[in-house]
């Protein structure tokens, strides 16, 4: 037994506190989905017993019914045909615009010192703006809506793009090029995947204004689509149909958001 | 292949870095440079390997690149710039890619350097899964399947705890012993200097000058066991290098 400590009392030993706890995320998966039911049976119950009013908003039955009278219809199909159509084609092309001239104001410095400047200037502008000059080129038709959000993806996309590959380890195109690596190899090897980071970032943000901007493009002058579905609601007064819209909206959002979680994961397992 | 480096200077802007350096590394020779930090070894050696253009004086090439060199002067920095997102054999395979060959040519190149480097079970290994000493030897490897005339070593060992620095450098004269490569070999390290230099080349604090071209006669196979002559060799070097660190310490301190 070792020599008795300077306090000489040997009852007086307790653990040592422990102080370490927190500030820190245990996954519980299960809650969510029970805070979501509960909100929702909540409100149901607040419909029911007249607390909340009806027509201000209606109960989750109701709108779940409006909902079930769209698939019944079959203009469930029409509208998320028509919106999700706008959205893919507007955000797929706006997006491989922005990476490639994104890239090339990284690349050269020609085209950083002509084109980062209009880039800065057109960004802040709200597209949405822009769409009656869009239906004065276009026609009032898809391609005006298109281009809206063609624009509204492709500035946030340009922009994370080419400060994703100004933050591209240098050290790890020098040794590309100490290896002579031809330069479309270092390009496309090195400084692509290594501005995946922030160009994946970019899309959780071309994704949300493509949708604002979609369904604002959708409120002016469209007859299918989510945006048309929720002005024609609100024009009737029919709050449960416009309630029914929104909660699609935010699937779509939630989906998309969980298509680019996706993504992130395929594409960045190895930043672990 | 023989490497010259004849009268070589360099500035950045108003800052001189590097004054009149001649030195040659002959063919299988190791040469190590020391100098205290800031001093512009990392700049000599981007220099020689072409990454930069000397201000003045030249870096030449005497004599043909062995065989089948697919990249004469090749690297292996300090903090191995492996690619993340790519396994080690990717890694290995990224400066072969360039370079007209079969996949099948490829594959037999990737699994022969990986096997002389002992990674062959890591082949799959993403970079964040490695120990530094592991990094660096992927690093090596991907320099060995180039075939370098002459390798460029910026403090390769640096980076890495003294216990796998000293496994490494044991790794590095086996190797050599092998295949008889030649290199620069930058370090801070006396003791690296010493175990790994043919000569050694004891660069003065910034502006970098030539302080003294240091030969040292026992063979690399027996540097192992001549600790006494290798510890009165470092002792010497320090010697050199004492003051030059002493002052290149205070400048930095207030140079702002
Ligand atoms: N690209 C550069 N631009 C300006 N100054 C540089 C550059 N690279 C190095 N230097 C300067 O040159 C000096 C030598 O640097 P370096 O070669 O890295 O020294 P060492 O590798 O010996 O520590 C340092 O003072 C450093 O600040
Ligand atoms: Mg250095």
């Amino acid at each position: 037994m070792p020599a008795e400590g300077p306090a000489g009392d040997d009852d007086d030993i307790r653990p040592v506190p422990f102080r370490g706890g927190g500030f820190r995320h245990v996954p519980l998966g299960y809650l969510s989905p029970l805070v979501f039911v509960g909100l929702i049976a909540l409100w149901e119950l607040g419909s029911r017993t007249g607390w909340i009013s009806s027509i201000a908003l209606p109960a989750p039955s109701a709108v779940f019914a409006a909902f079930l009278d769209l698939v019944e219809t079959g203009m469930l199909w029409q509208h998320l045909r028509a919106s999700l159509l706008r959205l893919v084609v507007g955000w797929t092309l706006g997006t491989i615009l922005g990476i490639g001239v994104g890239l090339a104001i990284a690349l050269f410095s020609v085209l950083r010192a002509g084109l980062a400047p209009v880039v800065a200037a057109l960004f802040p502008v709200p597209k949405i703006a822009l769409l009656p000059l869009f239906i004065v080129w276009f026609g009032i038709g898809e391609g005006s809506k298109v281009a809206t959000i063609l624009f509204g993806a492709f500035f946030p996309t340009v922009i994370a793009t080419y400060s994703g590959v100004d933050n591209v380890d240098r050290g790890l195109i020098r040794m590309g090029q100490s290896f002579g690596l031809a330069w479309a190899s270092i390009v496309r090897k090195i400084v692509l995947p290594g501005a995946m980071p922030a160009i994946l970032a970019g899309f959780r943000i071309s994704v949300s204004i493509s949708i604002v901007l979609l369904v604002a493009a959708e409120m002016i002058g469209a007859r299918f689509g989510i945006g048309a579905y929720i002005l024609t609601a609100g024009a009737l007064f029919a709050v449960e149909q416009l309630i029914a819209g929104v909660a699609m909206l935010s699937v779509i959002g939630l989906t998309i958001s969980r298509l680019i979680g996706r993504a992130e994961k395929r594409f960045l397992d190895w930043r672990g | 292949m023989e490497l010259i480096v004849e009268g070589v200077s360099h500035r950045y802007g108003p800052t001189e870095v590097l004054d009149d350096i001649s030195f040659t590394i002959g063919d299988g020779e190791i040469v190590a440079i020391i100098g205290p930090s800031g001093c512009g070894k990392s700049t000599l050696l981007r220099l020689v390997g072409g990454l930069e253009r000397p201000g003045e004086g030249a870096v030449l090439m005497r004599g043909a690149p062995p065989d089948r060199s697919l990249n004469p002067l090749t690297y292996v920095f300090q903090d191995f710039a492996l690619l993340p997102w790519r396994t080690v054999e990717g890694n290995v395979s990224l400066v072969l890619e360039d370079h007209a060959m079969t996949a099948a040519e490829r594959r037999e190149v990737i699994d022969d350097v990986l096997a002389r480097t002992r990674l062959a079970e890591f082949k799959q290994a993403l970079p964040r899964q490695l120990s530094g000493g592991m990094k660096q030897r992927v690093a090596i490897a991907r320099a060995l399947a180039v075939r370098p005339a002459v390798m460029l070593m910026d403090e390769p060992l640096s980076a890495l705890d003294s216990q796998t620095r000293e496994l490494l450098l044991d790794d590095l004269l086996e190797l050599w012993l092998r295949e008889r490569f030649s290199a620069c070999y930058v370090t801070h390290n006396l003791a690296e200097a010493v175990r790994l230099g043919h000569r050694i080349v004891v660069l003065s604090r910034r502006p970098g000058r030539i302080r003294e071209l240091v030969r040292i006669d026992i063979p690399l196979a027996e540097r192992s066991t001549a600790v006494a002559e290798l510890a009165r060799l470092q002792q010497e070097l320090w010697q050199l290098l004492r003051d030059e660190a002493l002052a290149a310490d205070r400048e930095l301190a207030d140079a702002g």
